[in-house]
């Protein structure tokens, strides 16, 4: 491990333009992979990690012996998980480069992994899987790329690590990730937008933060270059408008007469973007109207974009409640969002008690909630290749393409198109626990 | 609306939100969520930067209309005058209901049984806002936790299951995915959401100075009589008297974090502006709760197990 003067400086003054917003990611692979290595040299190289707790895992480093922190004990988790060996849950954690803030998303490798995966995927930009150098491209690492892919991670980072442990080799990088690319090509995940190998050295820092002095052959960015250049999702294509309404301001009890007639739709952009006067429609109802004014607390905005929440007040009066959707423009019948009274998705079960096809669930999407029967179990994906088999029953882990049949219609877009609009979960009603997590196709 | 409104504007950044209006973004959908979701919920409001932040966003969350949840503090009876009368006036220049359970009347009742007098309050705070809950039925509570101060909150969702003892449990937690939230509880269960899990201490003091929020004026640096001890620094007050042979000294200090006087201390600073904060900020070498907290240092998992019983 490097010493502490190895710190790099990061401006506080970003110049207007030059900050890069916020980016959420995931790290796949297990801990033999190097994963909380990595990302405790990625939080000690942009200085997430402070005096004390750096301390505090020298300590720890020094009890079992070791000369050195160890790294990986920055990720270490509860007293729960501890005590029985195992990492039990994702953990979220945090830095910032001055230009852009960073959110990861770091799911454990082996205890439910589909499900911690899914987890950490579904809020995630980019993911980051990782490769030992020394075992090159397993199983796993297929697994991992399949199932980003399948969430909607529109950029996959292939991190080669303990490249210190096979003597720094070009060509065994060269190797892998010609593996990877051709893999990658035959599993149709090309159409991610972008799939970056790059080889380092989680242990010694060498291309994360640092380039380092060991892999000169590499000319490629290093891990920390990439992050701080990948685009933002809804940044690289225009997506059209989705409004889930969240709640309704009425606030006619207010002394203001002004404020007698308000009402706002209050909720999220969830793609796309709206300005004051633009034709929108209320799904599932079908009504249309043009938007008034965008407002948000006492501020008046012109336009609104995706991610930002926002009120909107709309032309004419209509009866709109949370978990209407609202969406530019008119729509045509057979146009999207499709309006569903029976859904096809792949769905992931999280539960361990298996889905009952006898039981009513309740779906969740967007701000809607209604009641749904599982209509078919189309095929279920083997858990290790993804290949499609027969199978009836769900039990937990597994992902399956299903049909549920719907009590109430939903404004629904296919997930691959849109992440938002194109989601749900499951939630069971006896035990108000969430048991599953759904992909419209 | 209120009278006066900036002009209309729109986002500036070529590569969509920046990180604070992203985060803000994120933090009033979250709480329309908890509106939408929860038949009766409330916000914990303590008079700390944290809840600060969070009446702020409230307001851009449900203004023009009312809060949809009152303020709840529960106060141990060992806090700073300076953040209580802070806490009164915020609540009143809001014009939001704010109620008040004092952990003082658990004792009284004989709910809270302290080892000693001298026994910190902090962690029987779980007890008064148990029955702050049953006795408002409330089903949600809003607080202001993040996931960067702490390795157990870090694994916390951010709508958080209690069950009817008000017992967190790490190892069964419901799966959140997408921003799909799920607050349903049965009768006596309750949800804890925490709309600024995603902030860090940083971004934190970042928003309120882009929002040019008021704080306490202990957040700033003042002279304050002080003890060191085991790396920090121990305030002198009538409730944590010097003793003998201790060395009082008197020096420029702030409180990264406030909250009862018997565990919280202060640090070494001369920052006397938000700018200035968030410039120690952005160079300390300590984290926020090592720099300040006596609870967190007793052991490895001290906030691990005050969740589980309960603490919010």
């Amino acid at each position: 491990m490097s010493a502490i003067e190895h710190i790099p400086e990061f401006e506080n003054d970003v110049p207007p333009g030059e900050n890069r917003g916020l980016l959420r990611f995931l790290t796949c692979g297990s801990v033999d992979d190097g994963k909380s290595t990595l990302i405790g040299r990625l939080l000690y190289d942009t200085k997430a990690i402070l005096a004390d707790t750096l301390h505090a895992i020298e300590k720890t480093s020094a009890r079992r012996g070791l000369t050195a922190a160890d790294l990986s004990l920055l990720t270490d988790g509860l007293q729960a998980e501890r005590e029985q060996g195992i990492t039990i849950d994702v953990a979220y954690r945090y830095f910032t480069t001055g230009r852009r803030k960073y959110i990861i998303a770091d799911a454990p490798g082996h205890e439910q992994y589909t499900r911690n995966m899914v987890t950490a995927a579904s809020t995630a930009d980019l993911a980051i899987i990782l490769v030992d150098a020394r075992r090159g491209v397993l199983p796993q690492t297929k697994r991992h790329s399949k199932l980003a892919h399948m969430m909607g991670i529109e950029h996959l980072v292939v991190a080669v690590n303990k490249m210190d442990l096979v003597g720094y080799d070009e060509a065994t990088f060269r190797n892998i990730e010609a593996e990877y690319l051709h893999f990658a090509t035959r599993a149709g995940i090309t159409d991610i937008p972008s799939v970056t190998v790059v080889p380092l050295s989680a242990v010694n820092g060498d291309m994360v933060v640092e380039r380092g002095e060991r892999l000169g052959w590499y000319e490629g960015p290093t891990l920390l270059e990439i992050l701080e250049s990948a685009p933002v999702a809804h940044a690289e294509h225009a997506e059209p408008f989705r409004f889930p309404v969240q709640y309704v301001c009425r606030p006619q009890q207010s002394t203001d007469p002004k404020l007698h007639d308000y009402r706002g739709y209050m909720g999220r952009i969830e793609s796309g973007e709206i300005a004051v006067g633009d034709d929108v429609t209320i799904l599932p109802a079908g009504r249309t109207t043009r938007v008034e004014a965008i407002h948000l607390g006492c501020q008046l905005f012109e336009r609104a974009v995706a991610g930002q929440s926002v009120t909107l007040l709309l032309e004419d009066e209509i009866d709109i409640s949370r978990g209407d959707l609202i969406v530019a423009g008119k729509v045509s019948h057979g146009g999207t969002p499709r309006i569903a009274t029976e859904l096809r998705a792949d769905l992931c079960w999280l539960s361990e008690t298996p889905l009952d096809p006898r039981r009513t669930y309740l779906v969740r999407h967007t701000t809607r909630t209604v009641k749904a029967k599982l209509a078919a179990v189309h095929h279920r994906f083997d858990i290790h290749t993804l290949e499609r088999q027969q199978a009836a029953q769900l039990g937990v882990n597994d992902i399956a393409e299903v049909s549920f049949r719907l009590a109430a219609p939903l404004a629904v877009d296919a997930y691959e198109r849109n992440r938002a609009t194109g989601a749900f979960i499951v939630i069971d009603e006896t035990t108000n626990n969430t048991v599953g997590a759904g992909m419209v196709v | 609306m209120t009278a006066r409104l900036p002009e209309p504007q729109a986002i500036a950044s070529r590569d969509g939100l920046g990180h604070l209006d992203w985060l803000e973004a994120e933090a009033i959908h979250i709480l329309r969520e908890v509106a939408g979701q929860c038949a009766n919920p409330a916000l914990l409001f303590s008079g700390g930067k944290d809840s600060i932040c969070l009446l702020r966003l409230a307001e851009k969350a449900f203004r023009p209309g009312r809060l949809p949840f009152p303020l709840l503090h529960v106060d141990t009876g060992h806090n700073y005058p300076e953040v209580i009368e802070f806490r009164d006036r915020r609540a009143a220049e809001l014009g939001e209901r704010l109620i008040v359970r004092s952990v003082e009347d658990s004792m009284a009742r004989g709910t809270v049984v302290l080892k000693s007098p001298t026994e910190s309050r902090n962690k029987h705070q779980s007890v008064t806002l148990l029955e702050a809950i049953e006795e408002f039925g409330f089903d949600a509570c809003i607080g202001g936790a993040r996931r960067d101060e702490e390795k157990a909150r870090a694994k916390e969702r951010v709508f958080s299951f209690r069950d009817s003892f008000g017992q967190w449990d790490p190892k069964n937690q419901r799966p959140e995915l997408w921003n799909l939230y799920n607050a349903r509880v049965h009768q006596g269960e309750n949800i804890r959401a925490f709309p600024i899990s995603n902030w860090t201490e940083l971004d934190v003091w970042q928003y309120i100075e882009r929002e040019g929020l008021a704080l306490p004026s202990i957040y700033f640096a003042h002279r304050r009589r002080v003890v060191r001890k085991n790396g920090l620094l121990q305030p002198v007050t009538p409730l944590t008297p010097a003793k003998e042979g201790d060395v009082v000294e008197e020096v420029s200090v702030r409180f990264r974090t406030v909250g009862d006087i018997t565990c919280t201390a202060p640090v070494e600073s001369t920052a006397d502006s938000v700018a200035k904060i968030i410039e120690e900020t952005a160079v300390s070498t300590v984290t926020e709760r090592g720099a300040t907290r006596l609870d967190d240092q007793a052991s490895e998992a001290a906030m691990e197990q005050r969740k589980k019983e309960g603490y919010f």
